[in-house]
């Protein structure tokens, strides 16, 4: 028999809210990594397959869909890495106030867009120096 | 000592590897801190991506190490990651653990075939 569980609080009841915004996009850029862990494994097999196998996966990673996720796995990653630092601050029982939670979300969104800019220049300049 | 809920100790529903799964999520996304940006600016400062060009950085023993940890964490904090999804929104136990099996066997076979990848090219074997 199903036993009754806590249920998590539904979302849609709230306003949604700079930080709350970020949390779920935490959730949302961790999902795509687990995506992004997948197509890494596919495309290291292929690196030791080589032949066909890697020509196959280097064409499509070059194509501009392929570009484009690429950019945007990178963008993902840099947001949860950025956003994951933040909670384990926030584990550490750090930063519950509301003014300095509304801060560390100014500055992991800083970071977050900094480093994604930077990851992206070089990642044109790779696909630029061979189109 | 254990951490574990009394209740859940009780009822044995699932509240008992909570605390332990939470604790190895975090333990996980530290060692990420250091791997995932490593990867990610190794890849960035790549000259091209040609195989030669690749298999020959991946064969350089410390990237070959590198690139194994951060698989092998990276898959572990992925799945506890969508573990937690799937519990959160799955309310059909049935289709909940159908979904955690498939999910957890993909994980599996794939970190598997990337590990086997790198050491067949860390090794200098070629097929």
């Amino acid at each position: 028999m199903q036993k009754q569980r806590p249920l998590s609080p539904h979302l849609q009841v709230y306003r949604p809210m700079y930080t709350t915004v970020l949390s779920i996009l935490h959730r949302l850029s961790g999902l795509a990594l687990t995506a992004a862990f997948f197509v890494l494994s596919g495309w290291l097999w292929a690196v030791a397959g080589g032949g066909a196998r890697y020509r196959f996966l280097h064409d499509v990673l070059s194509s501009t869909v392929g570009i484009v996720v690429m950019g945007g796995a990178i963008a993902a990653f840099w947001y949860h890495l950025c956003t994951g630092i933040r909670h384990l601050v926030f584990d550490a029982g750090i930063g519950f106030e509301k003014s300095e939670a509304r801060r560390s979300a100014r500055i992991v969104v800083v970071a977050f867009v900094v480093l994604t800019v930077a990851s992206w220049i070089a990642l044109a300049s790779i696909v630029g120096r061979h189109a | 000592m254990s951490s574990k809920a009394p209740l859940g100790r009780v009822l044995g529903q699932g509240v008992s590897s909570g605390t332990h799964h939470w604790w190895l999520q975090r333990v996980s996304s530290l060692a990420l801190l250091v791997l995932g940006p490593w990867f990610v600016v190794s890849l960035l400062n790549m000259p091209d991506f040609a195989l030669e060009t690749v298999r020959g950085a991946l064969a350089r023993p410390a990237n070959a190490l590198l690139t194994l940890l951060l698989i092998g964490t990276s898959a572990h904090h992925s799945w506890l990651g969508v573990t937690v999804v799937v519990e959160d929104y799955i309310p059909t136990k049935s289709v909940k653990v159908a979904v955690l099996l498939a999910l957890q066997a993909l994980h599996v076979v794939c970190a598997a075939g990337a590990i086997f990848a790198v050491l067949k090219v860390a090794f200098g074997g070629s097929a």
